[in-house]
């Protein structure tokens, strides 16, 4: 019981979250019975895609994996009070640096696999290091920077692919040689042949990386305080535009990453693409989700993922139609984003807890 | 700190109305087939899937038109039909693979984008029945269907080159991608056939989805003297076929050939001087009513052209295109059928 108590304190507590959550569903089962669906249903279709087979269950690991790399990335830079809207563009230069080393080169697979995600990781690092640099000699703003060069990213990955890597009459590269590929075989058979890979990993570790690097070590100690006050970093004799440059390219590194297992875990090649695939907008929404803590974004990075992997199974189970299934996930994401307002309705029920302890 | 982090929620509000908007072609997806046909039956024991690409359900081009031919066979046969949406690329084999674990006797993959994927799922899956629109599949169960989109096209080149008055016409694709480029290579061919004099001002957006980038491109393109524009580029065309319509309003003498649908009935006679409809409606209701019928060929790939009326112009174009030159196009298209004439592709 005291171990119950204790999660559900209010200090730390996960009832926040959790009350949270469940008014988001509730709002949204709301939603449903007013459009004439059947809310229990379309919850437990929803949990079935998620959790319901192995399958699903990894397919969802694979769709919540590049959204811890993105979430983080954009943590850490915030961290650093930079605003890197460019997550996007950096995670396409990662795919992109990963396809170029993948379809070019021909290595055995201890050299070919590393060297692919080392250069991904480092065609982001330099992407986000261009916004750094521009902020930091020119102070360029670095929304406007990375904005735009999501956009430059976009059009310069798809020249490469499809000048570089493409064969005539296609529209996506060359297959990625299976020695880069990234995939976990015994993994994807135990998963029934769900699409996992390495990346799930890596991004758990960067995410340990994250906290070592910001909060152990003193360099991070410089980052967090040019993200406080620059002014007073700068007082303290901080070499304040370094910091902000490096913060962007640790950052890049992160996004770079989540595109590079994207490819080589996920597609094993990479499309001319019409749009950029999102997971680097999502990632702002998972970072400020996660509070900008590394378990934060971890925990944010499930919730998003699983609920934008299950949201199908509740159109499929339940015939929900796509626009109330947003708005059931608006409304979790809402609730849980604006956890001021559930602290409030909470306040009551907390205090008489409080007055019953001090009675007793 | 204060302040800057209220700027940047702000700014991150911004950003999610700008995306939320980029998404909001999407509602609906529950509309009932239009016509109320009795089902004979014949297909309760079937059930029939789909995932659609990117665009999703509604994107007023093949995807819809899918999904109407399904909820058209499950009014006439009593079939049961659903179809999931894919967010991104990555969603696609899953969302295949949700219909093929479900039992579905027949899963949809609608657009190129799923080649892989549906290779993927087609091998691990050998029992499993397949049938991809726009891409090709060379696996034991799949019905792969592609169109001769060049040949279309050609007709609508000659109603554009016949029609002109400015002898500059225009063509926005959605990418150059090779189903793409069967578009303009057959539209401009069409145009030389006739009008050897006209200049075609061939144009890529990069996007199917941006109706903005549509509007300025069209904008440029009259501006240099375009009277006519043939648009292969999704939802990017709606930008093209707005600024036709403002200039359309301020006297200007504009006009837009649409593409996949009968586009006339969306944006209005005034702008739309014809379509050049691709049956993707025609096609899947074929192979899904082949499978009903037991007739379904798996590993077969059919190409569909003029010859089969899987590619044309709308009737409505009567209203638009004076009479000699639907005869000119009625022409052209027995020659193509006949083979005399053969539409450059690539």
């Amino acid at each position: 019981m005291d171990v119950i108590k204790k999660i559900f304190n209010e200090k730390r507590s996960l009832l926040v979250p959790v009350v949270s959550i469940v008014l988001g569903l509730l709002i949204g089962a709301i939603a449903m019975l007013a459009g004439g669906y059947n809310p229990i249903l379309a919850y437990s279709s929803l949990f079935n895609r998620v959790i319901g087979s192995p399958y699903h269950m990894g397919e969802t690991i694979r769709a919540i994996t590049p959204l811890i790399f993105t979430g983080i990335a954009v943590a850490f830079a915030f961290r650093t009070g930079l605003f890197n809207i460019g997550v996007e563009g950096q995670f396409v230069m990662g795919m992109t640096g990963a396809t170029l080393v993948g379809v070019l080169l021909d290595l055995p697979w201890y050299i070919h696999g590393p060297l692919a995600v080392i250069t991904g990781a480092v065609f982001g690092g330099l992407w986000a290091g261009i916004v750094g640099y521009l902020k930091a000699k020119r102070g360029v703003n670095e929304v406007i920077s990375s904005i735009m060069l999501n956009w430059t990213a976009l059009y310069l990955a798809n020249l490469i692919v499809s000048r570089f890597l493409t064969d005539p009459g296609q529209q996506k590269s060359r297959a990625i040689h299976e020695s880069a590929l990234m995939n976990i075989d015994w993994l994807v058979q135990l998963m029934d042949k769900a699409r996992i890979h390495w990346g799930t990993f890596v991004a758990l570790a960067c995410v340990i990386i994250f906290y070592i690097i910001l909060w152990r070590t003193k360099q991070g100690y410089e980052l967090r305080a040019v993200g406080h006050n620059p002014e007073a970093a700068l007082y303290a004799g901080m070499n304040v535009n370094r910091t902000i440059v490096k913060s962007m390219m640790i950052s890049g590194v992160f996004a770079g990453l989540g595109g590079v297992f994207e490819v080589l875990g996920v597609f094993g090649n990479q499309t001319i693409m019409a749009a950029s695939p999102g997971y680097g907008f999502d990632g702002i929404a998972v970072a400020l989700l996660g509070g900008n803590t590394p378990v934060g974004v971890l925990l944010a990075a499930i919730l998003f993922g699983g609920l934008s992997y299950g949201s199908a199974g509740m159109s499929f189970g339940a015939g929900v139609p796509q626009e109330i299934v947003r708005i059931v996930i608006g409304s979790v994401i809402f609730f849980v984003a604006a956890h001021g307002i559930v602290k409030f309705i909470l306040k009551p029920f907390m205090s008489k807890r409080a007055k019953r302890k001090e009675a007793a | 700190m204060k302040k800057t982090f209220s700027f940047m929620l702000m700014l991150v509000v911004a950003m999610s109305l700008v995306l939320s908007a980029c998404g909001q072609a999407k509602n609906g997806g529950t509309n009932e087939g239009g016509s109320k046909v009795e089902s004979d039956g014949s297909g309760k024991d079937f059930k029939i899937g789909m995932v659609t690409d990117v665009g999703g359900v509604n994107d007023k081009s093949f995807n819809q038109s899918a999904w109407e031919a399904l909820q058209k066979l499950k009014a006439s046969t009593g079939a049961e039909t659903k179809f999931l949406e894919s967010k991104g690329e990555a969603d696609m084999e899953p969302n295949l693979n949700n219909f093929v674990r479900e039992g579905y006797s027949l899963t949809w993959g609608i657009g190129m984008l799923f080649e892989d994927a549906m290779k993927k799922v087609a091998t691990e899956n050998p029992d499993a029945k397949l049938a991809v629109i726009d891409a090709v599949v060379e696996a034991p169960n799949v019905t792969s269907v592609t169109f001769a989109e060049q040949e279309g096209s050609f007709l609508v080149g000659v109603v554009a080159g016949l029609m002109t008055k400015t002898n500059n016409i225009g063509f926005v694709g959605g990418m150059e991608i090779p189903v793409i480029t069967r578009f303009a290579k057959g539209f401009e061919a069409g145009i030389k056939a006739v009008n050897p004099e006209a200049k075609v001002n061939i144009t890529y957006s990069g996007a199917f989805d941006k109706p903005d980038l549509g509007k300025s491109i069209a904008a440029t393109m009259y501006n240099d003297g375009a009277d006519i524009i043939f648009h292969a580029s999704g939802g990017t065309g709606n930008g093209v076929f707005n600024e036709a319509i403002e200039r359309k309003k301020s006297g200007k003498e504009v006009w837009v050939i649409g593409v996949d649908k009968d586009q006339s009935l969306e944006f209005g006679d005034e702008v739309t001087l014809t379509s050049m409809m691709k049956g993707v409606e025609a096609a899947v209701t074929k192979v899904s009513k082949d499978l009903i019928d037991g007739k379904w060929q798996g590993g077969s790939h059919q190409v569909l052209g003029l010859k089969d009326d899987a590619v044309g112009l709308p009737e409505t174009s009567t209203k638009n295109v004076p009479e000699d030159v639907l005869k000119k196009v009625e022409e052209y298209k027995t020659k193509i059928v006949s083979g005399e004439i053969t539409v450059p592709s690539a």
